[in-house]
């Protein structure tokens, strides 16, 4: 479908609609974004890109803030 | 009526928290007073970077000495203190500097400490974020990394434990013979009184001729296992000795949490606080010009801090010739980390009239009255 894309989220190969955001991604997938320094899961608080909560590695690159990217096809998301 | 003790303390930076660990544990009734906060001058702006110099023979003494305090110390530090043993790499970018690297070498080896020279293969297989062609380095493996404001408040709080007391937010506005008076007019009463306020040690006695030296650090993001030693490059030793014109100098830390600490600048002259951004720019290009990868990082925070710098490089420590009450303990530029432990042993013994484990004539005050560069 050409309206759907593929990634994958911690290893696990998942479709979203076109236009979804990687938070969107990762909650649907069930996964955290990232960890604070003592170990608690963290993810999306202001959803526009203030609070720096919902980061995450994509396609390598450390601390990308999920809310304010938009999946894409072949994309490599991995909780920190 | 005013309190007494046998010390008071001016100064609750690491090199003030130390003296006050050291005196209590000697029986002494201290108390350490600090305007604005513990740990709050340059003790929270440095790095942390417990680390043998070899400036001079004098520099070399007293931070090995001190390490060594350090080592001794680490079973009974808090984990908050982070004390790792992460070991200082000198980076040397070309040939001049590999010779640099031999002679340092050399002189640490002949003095018991132990180095290793990596060849540029060595260099990139320990850090594999340096860029391609740097010629090599010296690998200090006994360096240190700690938490600079940790350590502070754990120095302190053991000389808590011993009785010390700590007072926080009046002001000192003069000091001698014995006395210390404060702003809202009340006095203390002492029979030494230790000057170990940093880069304000001038503030109660304007004739020790100590500048500041302003530095800038950035912190990143967490970046875990990207860098496992202090990184420092050669070239530091040339800008870090220029006594007139700002410099920066590649020198990175890895931090537990996983962020990167990256530094450093020095300059004269500069008296606020605020980040200077071209110094910033400067710092952090130099930074990509040995890690390339830097420059992808996300960066936290930037701030500054002030050495107390002397003229010639070596702190001050012992009693103030023009008044038998007043001891000095300040004026250890960025090495004030490194050095606290060796200051305060100094000190203590010379307030004791015991001997102390290295000659201390290099260090002493009476040599600012003699240097007309100080005036």
């Amino acid at each position: 479908m050409s309206d759907c894309v593929m990634l994958s989220v911690n290893d696990a190969q998942m479709s979203v609609p076109a236009g979804t955001t990687v938070a969107v991604a990762l909650a649907t997938a069930g996964a955290n974004c990232r960890s604070s320094i003592t170990g608690q899961p963290r993810g999306p608080l202001c959803g526009m890109g203030i609070c720096f909560e919902c980061r995450v590695t994509i396609n390598g690159q450390a601390h990308c803030r999920s809310c304010q990217i938009i999946c894409q096809n072949g994309m490599d998301v991995r909780s920190e | 009526m005013s309190l007494s003790y046998d010390a008071i303390i001016i100064g609750a930076g690491i090199v003030g928290a130390a003296c006050a660990y050291e005196l209590s544990r000697r029986g002494m009734r201290v108390i350490v007073v600090d305007r604005e906060m513990v740990a709050g001058g340059a003790t929270a702006a440095g790095m942390g970077h417990v680390v043998v110099m070899d400036d001079s023979e004098a520099q070399f003494a007293l931070t090995r000495y001190s390490q060594k305090l350090w080592q001794q110390l680490r079973p009974e530090l808090a984990e908050d203190v982070e004390y790792e043993t992460c070991g200082t790499i000198w980076v040397a970018a070309d040939e001049q500097e590999m010779q640099e690297v031999r002679r340092k070498h050399d002189f640490y080896g002949t003095r018991g400490v132990p180095t290793e020279i990596l060849d540029e293969h060595g260099l990139r297989n320990l850090e594999p974020h340096l860029r391609d062609g740097l010629a090599g380095g010296l690998l200090v493996p006994e360096d240190v990394v700690i938490y600079p404001p940790c350590a502070a408040s754990f120095l302190l709080a053991r000389a808590q434990e011993r009785g010390a007391q700590l007072r926080v937010g009046p002001s000192v506005s003069s000091m001698g013979k014995g006395r210390v008076h404060w702003s809202d007019g009340s006095e203390f009463a002492a029979g030494i009184i230790v000057n170990a306020a940093g880069a304000w040690a001038t503030d109660l006695m304007p004739e020790l001729g100590i500048k500041k030296r302003k530095g800038h650090l950035v912190i990143t993001e967490r970046y875990p296992d990207f860098l496992r030693h202090q990184l420092v490059e050669l070239g530091y030793l040339k800008s870090a000795h220029s006594v007139t014109s700002d410099s920066v100098a590649f020198n990175v830390q890895p931090r537990r949490t996983g962020q990167i600490l990256i530094g450093s600048s020095r300059q004269y002259g500069a008296e606020h606080k605020e980040v200077d951004h071209e110094i910033v720019v400067r710092m952090l290009q130099r930074g990509r010009e040995y890690m390339p990868a830097l420059g992808k990082m996300l960066a936290v925070r930037a701030w500054t801090g002030f050495r107390a710098a002397t003229p010639d490089k070596l702190p001050l420590i012992g009693p103030w010739p023009g008044d038998k009450t007043v001891y000095l303990a300040t004026g250890h530029e960025g090495l004030g980390i490194t050095t606290s432990l060796a200051t305060a042993r100094i000190l203590a013994d010379q307030i004791c009239g015991l001997p102390a484990e290295i000659p201390i004539e290099p260090y002493l005050p009476s040599r600012a009255l003699q240097e007309p560069s100080h005036v």
